[in-house]
């Protein structure tokens, strides 16, 4: 509708402020505060465990046959993946060595062509992270055409690969040093734990509509 | 509730002990839940400046800013509408909706689709849609609106709750564990998210650097409607445009934590355009209306354009003693609490609020929380200001509110206070003889409802002052 | 801390005027105690607040434009009212912007203090109690919090007497719903808001209620009046005073 257009902008003018002096801005309260990597850590930690976020140290060890026994005792039927990603073939090739276990699945067709098949799947889905923000306790993810959106979505557990070194301060310094700005993909994510709402009295309950259960695997 | 005169319904509010209890319980908990928060993360000062010079900025360059937003998400591939009113926003979604022949919609939560009674009007249009925030969801199967606009569901307690979900979803086993209710919920939904034709959203931040629609939710059910269904309908005041990216951290960090005392939500989902090529999932069409319904007029007026800051957190309501009494649906249109009091005589007309800002102590607790500094309370003074002035324009309605009998009471008050040789001849009557003022006059009588009559001192203290020598000068 | 002044102008407030002169009689006994000199200019009546509030910008400019020249020399104006003061320091900028009382409005808003702050952080008064031991609980009014940005400092000189125990007020920076007009403006608002104050205060077992400022001893020691509770409401100057005689 180009007149509601013109007709808001005009107005917009016509209201706008003679002179404009914008507020500087001072961003010391977001900017890097200079951690550690192991406060980065702990930080990170402490503020996802608080909303029940799970967490698999799988660091100097192997991850897949950590995940593969963590899903085990888990009694999860199945896990799907990114065929075409990095950890995705790591464990299309390991997993079939490692004994009786949770199905493989790969996500390698459109979301319409299965639709229906992943809704009604009830295992994990697992992705990996462009790295974690130790202030708010936050995992970046980007989906892509290889890790589709709905891998960290609908799958009632959601199993997610970090990476110890990429955990940022903050979210002002991630978004700084990874450039977002430069090239937004379609959709950028960040997730700080499994679906919660406190919609009823103010009651925590997980698992409204997305996961259930979030795993970060350290790696 | 349209625009009932808000005394009215403040008074039913008032002698509901559930409603209110309901309200007390919630309000206490999340302002101790964001106190803790800003006392343990510190620079609640430097945060808040921060976020008021992010919103200060976008509302100086507004127009130029809604243009760049445009270009980036057309060069994104997202369809932009604009709308001057609810019924052209309506019409825009109702068109869409129609192209592609869908039968069934999952919204998000969306305060400016509730500005729009879009439910309402796409029901008309024989369109099914569901709301899939748990608390929008809760209030749409008892067919009422929300009465908090962060927790629509807030004047609910769960044994409410309990007894809807048994009795309006179908099979369902009557239980007051929030547990149970939370799935029973997730289920009804699920399927819903399945099968849905179209997605529609809300918007928190839009960026106009990057073309990127901010959306901030704990549930994963903004995520799921706008990335399941192949259509997604995003809708936003002219007002929710931001510069860059880099404002978005402190923007989030004070919207999450004055909403709920959360550091940060669940989600934070940055939505970039549509699907594209070789992408597996994601909407295959995108769209942003952007809608009006009075902000521009608003914006014209350089004090009352503070309103355009807000980041519809909802702390303002859960400080504020007279919206924690009465809870949401006491006020009249969209927007109820503090931020309603200065946005809704705006949007609908001071004719058509009745006494709504005149219905604060202005003890000021809102404009101390807010976020963004918005100076609710000589805001709320301003709009009381134009409610007794027929010669002013700037706000739909203004004089509305003026009468004869009570501008005489304040000039013969302003005579009398601003003239000494008036002041104090009157002062010392009233010490003398106020006691024989009789009870029946209005406002001793509206006093006297729980409280003694109040006495009158014998002596003033401009004569004890007098006796005691202090110098005049 | 500022220098201590060797005189003071006293803004006594129109609610204290007829229902607490007591309580501004006191303040001005306090100051005197410590040595400073306080001037009651007799032409004062009122800081235009009620008129103010009520978006009559006419009427509460004319009331304010009278107080404007009573306080000609470089001196504190003391205010035993955080709300008062709170007006005065907060909006006669604004509500005189554009006049030509600007400039004279801006010099009284900046010397405008509230009687505690004052106490406290121009005097450091330790005052020393000489009564018998009581409970109290305090209640801040909001425009003493939120306009004069009042914090410790009556807590502080409560808590320097030795015989007072001071308890908390649940919710105690809620407004007790005075808010002038309002009061009887949006009487059920209001009175439920008083009610639920009041119920707050004897919940705390106190004797005494001790608050800066008159317009919430009225609203709130009102409803403990009408039922007939035994918690006495009074002004903390007329408190301070009471138990110390000037002495600290």
């Amino acid at each position: 509708m180009p007149d509601a257009r013109s007709a808001i902008l005009t107005r917009l003018r016509a209201g706008a402020p003679a002179t404009v002096t914008p507020p500087d801005e001072d961003f010391a309260p977001v900017a890097g505060i200079g951690m550690g990597g192991e406060e980065r850590l702990a930080r990170l930690r402490r503020a996802m465990e608080a909303v029940h976020t799970e967490f698999l140290d799988a660091r100097g060890a192997d991850w897949v046959p950590a995940i593969h026994a963590w899903m085990v005792a888990q009694s999860l039927p199945s896990l799907i993946l990114a065929p075409r990603t990095e950890p995705g073939r790591r464990i299309a090739e390991r997993w079939p060595g490692l004994g009786a276990g949770p199905r493989l699945i790969p996500y390698d067709r459109p979301l319409a062509e299965w639709k229906a098949a992943l809704f009604a799947e009830n295992g994990a889905g697992l992705t990996a992270t462009l790295g974690g923000i130790a202030a708010t306790g936050s995992l970046i993810l980007i989906p892509s055409a290889d890790e589709p959106r709905t891998l960290s979505l609908v799958p009632p557990v959601h199993i997610a690969l970090l990476e110890v070194a990429r955990i940022y301060d903050t979210m002002w310094q991630a978004m700084r040093e990874q450039e977002w700005s430069r090239a937004m993909p379609t959709n950028l994510l960040l997730i700080s734990g499994p679906s919660k709402t406190a919609d009823i009295e103010q009651t925590l309950a997980y698992g409204v509509h997305g996961p259930k259960r979030l795993l970060v695997v350290l790696v | 509730m349209a625009t009932a005169e808000f005394r009215v319904s403040a008074r039913k509010a008032l002698a509901d002990p559930e409603l209110r209890a309901n309200f007390r319980r919630a309000m206490d908990g999340l302002m101790s839940r964001r106190a803790d928060l800003f006392a343990r993360a510190g620079d609640w000062a430097g945060l808040r400046a921060l976020g008021a010079a992010a919103r200060l900025r976008a509302l100086a360059r507004l127009p130029e800013l809604l243009e760049r937003l445009e270009a980036k998400l057309v060069e994104r591939g997202v369809r932009v509408h604009w709308a001057e009113t609810v019924e052209q926003g309506n019409a825009i979604v109702g068109d869409i909706l129609r192209r592609r022949g869908a039968r069934l919609v999952v919204k998000g939560k969306s305060m400016v689709s509730e500005e729009m009674h879009l439910n309402h009007f796409l029901e008309g249009e024989g369109i099914e849609v569901l709301e899939a925030d748990l608390g929008e969801y809760i209030i749409q199967l008892d067919h009422e609106t929300p009465s908090h606009i962060i927790m629509p569901a807030i004047h609910k307690n769960r044994r409410q709750i309990a007894k809807l979900f048994f009795e309006r979803i179908k099979g369902a086993r009557y239980s007051e564990e929030v547990d149970e209710l939370t799935a029973l919920a997730r289920a009804v939904l699920r399927e819903k998210f399945e099968r849905a034709d179209a997605g529609i959203s809300g918007v928190n931040f839009a960026v106009a650097e990057t073309g990127t629609l901010v959306l901030v939710e704990n549930e994963g059910n903004g995520r799921l409607c706008t990335t399941v269904p192949p259509v997604h309908i995003a809708l936003m005041g002219i007002e929710k445009v931001i510069e860059r990216l880099d404002q978005v951290p402190a923007l989030l960090a004070l919207l999450t934590r004055s909403a709920t005392g959360q550091p940060i939500t669940g989600y934070v989902n940055m939505i970039t355009g549509p699907r594209r090529a070789g992408e597996k999932d994601g909407p295959d069409e995108m769209h942003l209306v952007i809608l009006d319904n009075g902000r521009t007029r608003v914006y014209a007026d350089a004090e009352l354009r503070d309103v355009l800051r807000c980041i519809r957190c909802g702390a303002c309501m859960n400080h504020c003693p007279v919206y924690t009494r009465v809870g949401g649906h006491a006020y009249p249109g969209t927007y109820p609490g503090p931020i309603g009091k200065i946005l809704m005589p705006q949007m609908l007309g001071l004719e058509k609020v009745g006494d709504l800002p005149h219905a604060s102590a202005l003890c000021e607790a809102c404009t101390e929380i807010c976020p963004v500094a918005i100076p609710i309370g000589d805001i709320l003074v301003r709009l009381r200001r134009e409610g007794t002035r027929a010669d002013s324009r700037a706000v739909q309605g203004a004089g509305a509110r003026r009468s004869a009998f009570e501008s005489l009471v304040w000039s013969a008050w302003a005579a009398i206070y601003a003239t000494p040789v008036l002041y104090r001849p009157m002062v010392w009557t009233l010490t003398r003889l106020g006691g024989l003022l009789p009870r029946g006059l209005p406002g001793l009588r509206d006093w006297m409802r729980v409280r003694a009559r109040p006495r009158f001192a014998r002596r003033s203290l401009h004569e004890l002052a007098r006796r005691a020598g202090l110098p005049d000068a | 801390m500022p220098e201590r002044p060797a005189a003071v102008y006293y803004f006594g407030t129109c609610l204290a005027d007829l229902f607490f002169p007591e309580a501004g009689m006191a303040g001005i006994r306090l100051l005197r105690a410590q040595g400073v000199e306080v001037i009651y200019p007799r032409g004062q009546s009122c800081c235009g607040q009620p008129a103010y509030s009520a978006g009559r910008t006419e009427e509460a400019r004319r009331v304010a434009t009278a107080q404007l020249g009573l306080f000609p020399r470089d001196l504190p104006i003391v205010v035993p009212s955080g709300s008062c003061a709170g007006m005065m320091r907060a909006h006669y900028h604004a509500l005189f912007a554009g006049t030509q009382d600007a400039a004279a409005a801006d010099r009284v808003a900046a010397r405008v203090i509230e009687l505690t702050q004052f106490l406290v952080d121009v005097i450091g008064l330790k005052p020393r109690d000489l009564g018998p031991p009581i409970t109290v609980a305090w209640h801040g009014s909001c425009h003493a919090m939120r306009l004069m940005g009042v914090g410790d400092q009556p807590k502080l000189l409560l808590r320097e007497l030795a015989n007072v125990t001071l308890v908390e007020v649940a919710r105690e920076r809620e407004c007790c719903g005075f808010g002038g007009v309002f009061s009887v403006r949006q009487p059920e608002i209001s009175s439920a808001m008083a009610t639920d104050k009041a119920d707050a205060v004897v919940a705390t077992g106190a004797e005494a209620l001790i608050s800066g400022d008159c317009g919430c001893l009225l609203n709130i020691g009102g409803v403990l009046a009408k039922r007939g509770e035994r918690v006495r409401p009074m002004h903390i100057a007329e408190f301070l005073w009471e138990r110390t005689r000037g002495d600290g």
